[in-house]
């Protein structure tokens, strides 16, 4: 299950903070991959479903699809490229960001 | 009540009153002079007389890392440090407030280094007054026994989370032996149950804790953390009385006051010399002298009514201190004076500083200043170093 961005509504009154800095687990309030430069593409065709690259991604944002396969949050992914120097049988590589139009 | 007296020393009282608190986890690091109540422990935990986890670690900072480990999951932790430890963990102590968690901690005051030296005085502690941490200065060991208790049930109250340190005077109160009254360990379960935090990691309901704010939300944190830590006031006092009421033992809150009423002297104290003073206090008032004695438990929250109180009372007020803020005063003069500050009269006051580094303060030091106060010639100087061994004009 993937966390989803909620909207944050800033507290205008101090009894809608938390007593301490601590908040539910995986409340995500933005997207946060801006700082992207390359991008990990995922072959289908050479993917083997060894969910090496979803063990080692260091964001957690490569998930398990239904037949076995990855998909990459590309609203969350950083770029650092991890995934695709893992992957044992050359199934993603890294592309520019700005020549990726389609993500 | 049936009586269950032991003679122990205060390092060994604190071990017994921490024992009647059960902490699931002990996370400790030895240093003179606060190593015999961590020997203690281990010898409970050893012999299965509490049942706690015994942390080895490799310093204080670990320690008290391992202790904010332990409360972030909800359970009881215990540590205790001294000077140089309390110092080397400093960056701990300031996250684990800032976290809300309730840990308790004993500290046996010690001089700061250097001159190196294993002997006390208060400018460990002092030296951490903006910590957030509550701090309580006991006079003795059966007081430290009973602040052990009665520090969980303040930390842990849900108004207040927040850390406990109970300092001892390091040797003169750690190290000397006195008959100390033991709870009954069922009386002390139902006046401090276990705590349920929510403030914790659990698998029901996983939470982040302490996480990052931008500026926007920062200082919002902050406020919070001081008024929790002003309110302790109210859940300080109503603790006390009722431990007063359940164990037999009242420790007047916040401060405690002795013949100031229509005294013309009040020496304001902290700790253990509190007994001395008392001591010379009955000396002088048999022979006429109207003098008290008020002693300061708690410097944080800073007991602000009290202080408040006393200066209404129109006494010459002296603050006798193990502690210099070198190039300015003692750091509990300065607290007390900000309070006077705010009276219709000024209060005439003056900081005697000694005890710095193990040196005894003895009752014609406290005599002497007691003449002092009573002179009722204007004071000279500000700030005057007692029981100097040499002449400090040449």
């Amino acid at each position: 299950m993937r966390p989803k961005v909620r909207a944050y509504k800033r507290p205008s009154k101090i009894s809608e903070y938390p007593s301490a800095p601590a908040f539910e687990s995986g409340h995500l309030v933005t997207k946060n991959a801006g700082w992207r430069t390359f991008v990990p593409i995922v072959d289908p065709e050479k993917c083997v479903g060894c969910l090496r690259c979803y063990l080692v991604c260091p964001d957690g944002v490569i998930a398990r699809t239904e037949n076995n396969k990855v998909e990459i949050d590309y609203d969350f992914c950083k770029g650092c490229g991890i995934c695709a120097h893992e992957c044992k049988v050359k199934a993603i590589t890294m592309k520019k960001e700005a020549d990726e139009d389609e993500i | 009540m049936k009586s269950n007296l032991k003679f122990v020393s205060g390092d060994e009282a604190v071990a017994l009153g921490v024992r009647l608190a059960r902490p699931h986890v002990i996370s400790a690091y030895p240093i003179t002079p606060q190593t015999i109540v961590v020997e203690r422990l281990a010898d409970f935990v050893e012999d299965g007389s509490l049942k706690a986890e015994y942390m080895h670690v490799e310093s204080e900072h670990s320690a008290m890392a391992a202790a904010m480990g332990v409360s972030s999951v909800g359970a009881r932790a215990f540590t205790a440090t001294s000077s140089q430890g309390l110092l080397h963990m400093a960056e701990c102590v300031h996250y684990a407030s800032g976290a809300r968690f309730p840990i308790v901690m004993m500290n046996a005051n010690r001089s700061i280094a250097v001159p190196w030296s294993i002997y006390g005085d208060q400018r460990d502690s002092l030296g951490l007054l903006d910590s957030g941490w509550i701090q309580v200065y006991v006079e003795d060991a059966q007081e430290a026994l009973d602040m052990m208790i009665q520090a969980y049930k303040v930390a842990e109250h849900p108004e207040v989370m927040t850390p406990f340190m109970v300092n001892l005077d390091g040797f003169v109160l750690t190290h000397t032996y006195e008959p100390v009254e033991v709870p009954d360990q069922k009386q002390v379960d139902d006046f401090l149950p276990m705590y349920q935090s929510t403030n914790k990691m659990s698998m029901d309901e996983p939470k982040s804790l302490c996480f990052s704010t931008s500026p926007a939300d920062n200082q919002e944190f902050k406020y919070m953390q001081h008024k929790a830590m002003e309110g302790s006031v109210d859940i300080i006092r109503e603790v006390d009385a009722e431990f007063g009421q359940v164990f037999g033992r009242y420790y007047h809150g916040m401060t405690e006051s002795y013949r100031c009423e229509d005294a013309e002297a009040v020496l304001m104290t902290l700790g253990s010399v509190t007994g001395t003073v008392r001591t010379v206090v009955d000396m002088l008032r048999a022979e006429g002298h109207k003098v008290g004695v008020f002693k300061i438990r708690y410097m944080r929250p800073f007991p602000q009514d009290e202080v408040k109180e006393l200066g209404k009372l129109g006494s010459r007020v002296g603050v006798l201190e193990k502690n210099i803020s070198f190039g300015n005063e003692g750091t509990v003069f300065t607290n007390v004076n900000s309070v006077f500050s705010t009276l219709e009269k000024r209060v005439e006051s003056k900081n005697y500083v000694g005890g710095l580094g193990g040196r005894d303060i003895t009752k014609e030091d406290i005599r002497g200043i007691f003449m002092d106060l009573l002179s009722k010639e204007p004071f000279t100087e500000r700030v005057e170093f007692i029981g100097m061994g040499c002449d400090t004009n040449e």
